[in-house]
């Protein structure tokens, strides 16, 4: 039997790759949001998982707006990230899980999801920065990836509770997945920030608050505004807590939050780092 | 939620278009052509002939002329998506604290100060 063993939710601001590929880990100005990394490093070593199914949104390099999907599965062999514009491109490949896909795709299709099935994509830095902060180095990644986008780019954007039941779907998915892999699920960026407009800047430090608090025992607190709500509240890029919602919903079991950390600004953005456990729930003895 | 709505029925944020189907129609060739500078070469190729990379992708004259003036907030008019803007911008040598100063009007030291205003560090870690 499959095990998810946990969640990692996660900002993956391009600047983050930047800095990495720079090697800023201990700069002033980038060290409190590194040092984030540390209790997720020792969870890593400790609970090795072998699969990693990351909701995050793309930033226009796999997707185009002449195709936008919804929600994308990814169903490859193997991944790459390539230069998104500023020439920097992670080098490490991404290893898939096609099986574990194909049972993904097949049981959230069962649920009454209709994702665009991918067995070609690249993957942008909303999955390679969380994976380089995950497991820095030159190694290969000990996990093998199955990607998850959500639009959250051109609206109108699936609601809050559709991604939410999404992750619900997914999760299902895994537990009824007979491999006997850990699992850990990634719900990769926000939290608030803006890049565009004259609200370039933006940042909602009450709203960060209210999701970091509910986002594990109580999520669907976040339910309770819409998606052009979350926009308003966090920033027109905020919106990307989706994919949190989303990696939430995927966590079936006893979520309890080991370690959290929100530091802001980070580039433009309020920053966050939370890891999850997710601890079977026990049947109650006879 | 205290968020109003235009007479097209959409809501108003202030300072904030969401990218809707109305912007993606306005902005389909200025958005494919900067979804094309993935692609080093491109980039290149824009830096060299800017007016010749921009006729090859059908913009028009109001996106041509936000390009020309590096006016951000013009090509945010003329439909342009951030996400696929900042591959522009890193063209012309502008990170997302440039963007952010030149659509505020502020200066860029008073923009990153903006940010900083908002400092905070706050961890939390399970006994």
């Amino acid at each position: 039997m499959s095990q998810v063993a946990g969640g990692i939710f996660t900002s993956h601001v391009p600047g983050i790759g930047n800095a990495i590929a720079r090697g800023l880990q201990k700069d002033p100005y980038w060290k409190p949001f590194f040092d984030g990394f540390d209790p997720v490093h020792e969870w890593l070593a400790k609970e090795k998982p072998d699969v990693a199914v990351v909701f995050y949104n793309d930033h226009g390099l796999n997707f185009f707006l002449d195709k936008m999907p919804t929600f994308a599965i990814g169903a490859a062999a193997e991944y790459r990230h390539e230069d998104e514009g500023w020439g920097l491109a992670f080098q490490r490949p991404f290893a898939g899980h096609p099986e574990l896909s194909w049972h993904i795709i097949e049981q959230v299709v069962a649920s009454e999801f209709d994702p665009v099935t991918c067995q070609s994509m690249l993957v942008d830095h909303a999955v390679a920065v969380p994976y380089e902060l995950c497991w820095p180095g030159t190694e290969a990644f000990p996990v093998k990836l199955v990607p998850i986008a959500i639009n959250t780019v051109q609206h109108p954007l699936p609601s809050p509770k559709r991604c939410f039941d999404l992750g619900r779907a997914v999760g299902r998915a895994l537990k009824s997945w007979k491999g006997g892999e850990k699992i850990v699920v990634f719900g990769t960026g926000g939290l608030s920030h803006q890049l565009e407009g004259k609200r370039a800047g933006f940042i909602n430090k009450e709203y960060d608050h209210f999701c970091l608090d509910n986002i594990g025992p109580n999520p669907e607190a976040l339910l309770r505004h819409d998606s052009l709500e979350i926009v308003e509240l966090a920033g027109s890029q905020g919106v990307e807590i989706l994919n949190w919602l989303a990696a939430r919903g995927a966590l079936t079991g006893d979520v309890v939050e080991l370690a959290s950390n929100y530091h802001v600004p980070i580039s433009n953005t309020a920053a966050a780092t939370v890891l999850f456990e997710n601890r079977e729930f026990l049947p109650a003895s006879a | 939620m205290n968020a109003g709505y235009a007479e097209s029925g959409k809501r108003q944020i202030f300072g904030t278009e969401p990218f809707d189907g109305d912007l993606a129609m306005r902005g389909y060739a200025l958005n494919a052509m900067c979804y094309s500078f993935n692609a080093k070469d491109n980039r290149d190729a824009f830096a060299a002939d800017e007016e010749g990379y921009m006729a090859r992708f059908g913009l028009t004259n109001e996106q041509k002329a936000a390009v020309r003036n590096r006016d951000v907030l013009a090509m945010l008019d003329a439909g342009g998506n951030v996400y696929y803007l900042a591959k522009l911008a890193g063209i012309l040598g502008l990170n997302v604290q440039d963007l952010g100063a030149l659509q505020t009007g502020m200066t860029l030291d008073a923009f990153k100060a903006a940010l900083l205003s908002h400092g905070e560090t706050t961890r939390r870690a399970a006994a």
